[in-house]
C-alpha cells in the first residue's frame, strides 16, 4: 500500500487505468449499442466473432487500424489530422475529477464542476475544426450545425448547474456525492423540497446532455440520411475510429456527470451496500443504467428537425431552467428573508 | 435534363444570392432511394432550386417493347417498379387483353385483385420503412420488413418469385390460387391489423414525427395538376383521385372500399393516406377471399398473338399512383410502340417547385413522402 501511496505512482496508475476504462467502454459500449440494437429491432447482432460476438470490437478495430490513412487533396492537413486528438483528449481528462468511489478518484480538486464543462466544450471545436478542414460541403454543413446546437445548449445545461451549485454550494465533485447520502431520498434528483422541479432540472439535464453528445434524436452532426456521415464524412481507418470512440467517451462522462450531480454516485440508494467495494459498483450501475437509455432512445426516436431542435433549447429548456433557477434561489433565500423582515 | 447550375438560381431568396453553392446530392447518397441525382443550389441550409438529374438507371424499356413479342415484354414490366410490380404487370396484360378481346375468367380476376392488394401493402411497407429511416428512425423498417417477409412467402408460393413476380398471363394467371396460399392470406390479414394499429401507435403518433411532417412540404391540387401527379401524391391533397374508382378495372367495382383523402396537402397526408390505404388494401383482399369463384384460372388465348392494328390504352392504380400502358399496334405480332406512363417520374416532377425554400432536411422528408422509385422514373 505504502507502494500504491507515492504520488507519480498513484497518477500512472490513474492514467493508465482511465485510459483503459475509456478504450474498454468505447469499445464494448459499440458491442452494447448495436446488441440492444438488435434486441428492440428483433435481430440478433453481432453473433459471429468469439462467443456471441464478444469480440466484435477486436475485430472492428483491427478493420479500422488496418485501413491506410487517407488525407483526402485540399484538405488543412494540420487541423484535419488535430481534429481526432482534440475530440479524444476532453472526456480522458474529464474522467480525472468524476470520483467513482468516496476514495476512487484520480483528482480531488475543488473544482471539479468547472473542469468537466469547460473541457466538454472542446469537443464541439474538434468537430468544427474536423468538419472545416475536410473541404467537404456536408461536413462544413455538419459543422455549423454543431456549433450553433452546442451553443443552444450549452446554455440551459450550465443554468441546471448553476441551480444545482446553489444548492450543493461547492464545485467540488466527491463533496457533492457525499451530500446526497443516506438513502436515494437524499439524491439531489429527488430533493423536492429544495427545489420542487428537481427531477424536472434532471430531465434538462439528460436532453442537454443527450444534444452535447450529438446522440440520437439530436444527432444533428452525423444526420446521415441528410449529411451522409456529417462532420467525419472525409474520415477513414482510425481517424474514423477515433471520432466514433470519442462519441461513447463523452457518453460516459455525460452519464457520469449526471450520475454524480443527480443520482448520488457512488452512494448506495439504500443505507446498506455502501463502503469502498460496493461504492464504485453503485456508481457503474447507475451510470450504465443511464447509457443504457441513451442506447433505448436512439434506435426509439426518428430525429428531430435542426430548427426544432433549436426551438426546443431556446423556447422551453432555456426558460424552465431560468425558472426553477430562480424558484430554488427563492426557496433558499426566502425564509431568510422573511426572518429579515418580521 | 443536364444540369447547368446557375450564378444566380430563379428560387426566391431574399437573403444574399451571391452567397449560394451548390451541393450534389447522390447520385449515391442514403436519401436519393437508389441513383436519383439532385443538384440543389443552396443558401446555407435552405434550398433555393433543387434540379433533379435523372437517367442513372435507364434501361430502354418502351424501346425493348418495339423489339418483342407481346408475350417476351411480360417479364419486363415488372422490372420497372419492382416494389409494385403486380400493378405494372397487370396494365400491360390487360392493354394487351383490351385489344385482343380475350376474356379473362372471374377467378383469375379475383385472384389478381387479391395479389395486386398484397402487392400494395408490401409497396407501402417498404416506403414507410425508408421514410421512417429518411427522419433518422432506424427501426421501424425491420418491423416493416417482417410483415413484408410474410407476403413476399406467401406470393413467393404462387409463382416462385418474390420481387419480379410475372404472375399475370394474358387471359388470366400462371397458376391457380392454392389452398395454401388462400389460407395464407386470410391469417396475414388477421395479423396484420393489430400489426397497423401498433404502427399507429408506436410510430404515427409519435410526436417527433407528427413535428417533422405535419405542414411541410405542402403540395397543392393545383401544383399536382400542372405536373400529374397521382396516387397518395393527389389524395394527400385533398382529391380523391384513384383508378380503381375513377376509370374502374378488373372486378374493383365489386368490392366495398374507401379512398382515403387528406386535404392538409402536407407531407403527414401523405403518410396518413397510404397508411389508411393499407387497411383499405385488407378489407378488399377480405372480401375478394370470401367471394373467389371456382372455374378456371385462365381464359382461351390464341396460340401466336397477333394485335388488331390500333392504340389501346389501360391504367391501373398502382402503389405510387396512375400507371399506364398505352400500346400501338400495326398487326404484327410484335408491339410498334408501347409507352409507359409512370407515376413517380410526374411525382418527381414537382419537386424542383415544391422544394423551393425549404430546409435540406424537410426536403428530403418530403422526398421520402413522395414515395420515388427510381427505376420507376428511368424505366
Amino acid at each position: 500500500m505504502t507502494f500504491l501511496s507515492i504520488e507519480p505512482v498513484r497518477i500512472l496508475l490513474y492514467l493508465v487505468g482511465i485510459c483503459a476504462f475509456v478504450g474498454a467502454n468505447a469499445a464494448y459500449l459499440v458491442l452494447a449499442e448495436r446488441k440492444g440494437a438488435g434486441r428492440i429491432q428483433r435481430r440478433p447482432g453481432p453473433n459471429e466473432a468469439g462467443y456471441a460476438g464478444w469480440l466484435q470490437p477486436v475485430a472492428d478495430g483491427i478493420k479500422l487500424l488496418s485501413k491506410q490513412v487517407m488525407i483526402p487533396p485540399g484538405t488543412d492537413r494540420l487541423l484535419f489530422c488535430l481534429a481526432p486528438l482534440m475530440v479524444m483528449a476532453p472526456p480522458l481528462i474529464c474522467l480525472t475529477v468524476i470520483p467513482f468511489g468516496e476514495n476512487l478518484f484520480a483528482r480531488n480538486i475543488n473544482v471539479g464542476l468547472l473542469l468537466v464543462f469547460s473541457l466538454g466544450s472542446i469537443n464541439v471545436m474538434a468537430l468544427m475544426l474536423g468538419g472545416w478542414a475536410s473541404r467537404n460541403k456536408y461536413a462544413v454543413i455538419s459543422a455549423a450545425r454543431v456549433v450553433s446546437q452546442n451553443v443552444a445548449y450549452e446554455i440551459p445545461m450550465l443554468l441546471v448547474v448553476i441551480t444545482l451549485l446553489m444548492v450543493t454550494g461547492t464545485m467540488n465533485l466527491n463533496e457533492i456525492v457525499q451530500q446526497q447520502g443516506g438513502g436515494f431520498w437524499h439524491w439531489n434528483l429527488f430533493k423536492v423540497w429544495v427545489n420542487p422541479l428537481m427531477p424536472v432540472t434532471f430531465v434538462i439535464f439528460f436532453i442537454c446532455m443527450l444534444a452535447e453528445t450529438n446522440r440520437a434524436p439530436f444527432d444533428m452532426a452525423e444526420a446521415e440520411s441528410e449529411l451522409l456521415a456529417g462532420a467525419f464524412t472525409e474520415y477513414g481507418g482510425m481517424g474514423f475510429g477515433v471520432f466514433f470512440m470519442a462519441e461513447y467517451a463523452n457518453i460516459v462522462v455525460g452519464c457520469s456527470m449526471a450520475t454524480v450531480l443527480f443520482l448520488g454516485g457512488w452512494q448506495s440508494p439504500f443505507v446498506i451496500l455502501s463502503g469502498p467495494v460496493f461504492g464504485p459498483l453503485w456508481f457503474l450501475a447507475k451510470m450504465y443504467a443511464l447509457i443504457l437509455t441513451v442506447i433505448w432512445v436512439r434506435w426509439t426516436f426518428p430525429r428531430t428537425q435542426f430548427y426544432g431542435l433549436l426551438n426546443l433549447s431556446w423556447k422551453i429548456l432555456i426558460p424552465i431552467s431560468l425558472f426553477t433557477l430562480l424558484l430554488t434561489g427563492a426557496v433558499m433565500k426566502l425564509p431568510l428573508a422573511l426572518h429579515h423582515l418580521f | 435534363m443536364i444540369a447547368q447550375p446557375e450564378a444566380f438560381p430563379t428560387g426566391e431568396s431574399s437573403r444574399a444570392p451571391q452567397e449560394t453553392f451548390v451541393l450534389n446530392l447522390g447520385p449515391q447518397h442514403p436519401a436519393a432511394h437508389g441513383v436519383l441525382r439532385v443538384l440543389m443550389t443552396m443558401d446555407g441550409e435552405w434550398i433555393t432550386r433543387a434540379e433533379p438529374v435523372i437517367g442513372y438507371i435507364h434501361r430502354m424499356h418502351e424501346k425493348m417493347g418495339e423489339n418483342r413479342t407481346w408475350a417476351q415484354f411480360l417479364p419486363n414490366t415488372s422490372r420497372i417498379d419492382y416494389l409494385s410490380a403486380m400493378h405494372y404487370t397487370h396494365a400491360f396484360v390487360g392493354a394487351v387483353e383490351r385489344a385482343a378481346k380475350i376474356e379473362v375468367p372471374p377467378r383469375a380476376e379475383y385472384a389478381r385483385v387479391i395479389t395486386s392488394e398484397l402487392n400494395r401493402i408490401s409497396s407501402h411497407l417498404v416506403w414507410w420503412g425508408a421514410l421512417l429511416l429518411d427522419l433518422g428512425g432506424f427501426t421501424p423498417i425491420l418491423y416493416a420488413f417482417e410483415d413484408r417477409e410474410k407476403i413476399l412467402d406467401l406470393l413467393e408460393g404462387l409463382c416462385g418469385a418474390r420481387l419480379t413476380y410475372c404472375y399475370y398471363r394474358f387471359g388470366g394467371l400462371c397458376n391457380d390460387v392454392d389452398d395454401d396460399f388462400l389460407n395464407g392470406t386470410r391469417k396475414f390479414v388477421q395479423e396484420m391489423r393489430p400489426r397497423l394499429g401498433m404502427y399507429r401507435d408506436l410510430v404515427t403518433d409519435n410526436i417527433i414525427l407528427r413535428k417533422r411532417l405535419t405542414g411541410i412540404g405542402p403540395i397543392s391540387a393545383e401544383m399536382c395538376r400542372k405536373y400529374g401527379a397521382t396516387g397518395p401524391v393527389i389524395r394527400g391533397a385533398g382529391v380523391a383521385y384513384d383508378v380503381r374508382t375513377i376509370e374502374p378495372y378488373s372486378v374493383y367495382p365489386q368490392f366495398d372500399f374507401k379512398i382515403p383523402v387528406y386535404p392538409e396537402c402536407d407531407s403527414m397526408a401523405r403518410y396518413l393516406v397510404r397508411m389508411d390505404e393499407m387497411e383499405q388494401s385488407l378489407r378488399i383482399i377480405e372480401q375478394a377471399l370470401d367471394r373467389l369463384p371456382a372455374g378456371a384460372f385462365m381464359g382461351k388465348v390464341p396460340r401466336v398473338l397477333k394485335l388488331p392494328p390500333g392504340d389501346y390504352c389501360y391504367a391501373v392504380e398502382a402503389a405510387r399512383g396512375r400507371f399506364m400502358v398505352r400500346i400501338v399496334s400495326d398487326g404484327k405480332d410484335r408491339p410498334y410502340r408501347v409507352k409507359l406512363r409512370t407515376p413517380s417520374f410526374s411525382n418527381l416532377s414537382l419537386y424542383e417547385e415544391a422544394s423551393r425554400g425549404m430546409i435540406l432536411p424537410d426536403a428530403l422528408a418530403m422526398m421520402g413522402s413522395l414515395d420515388l422509385v427510381i427505376p420507376d422514373i428511368d424505366r
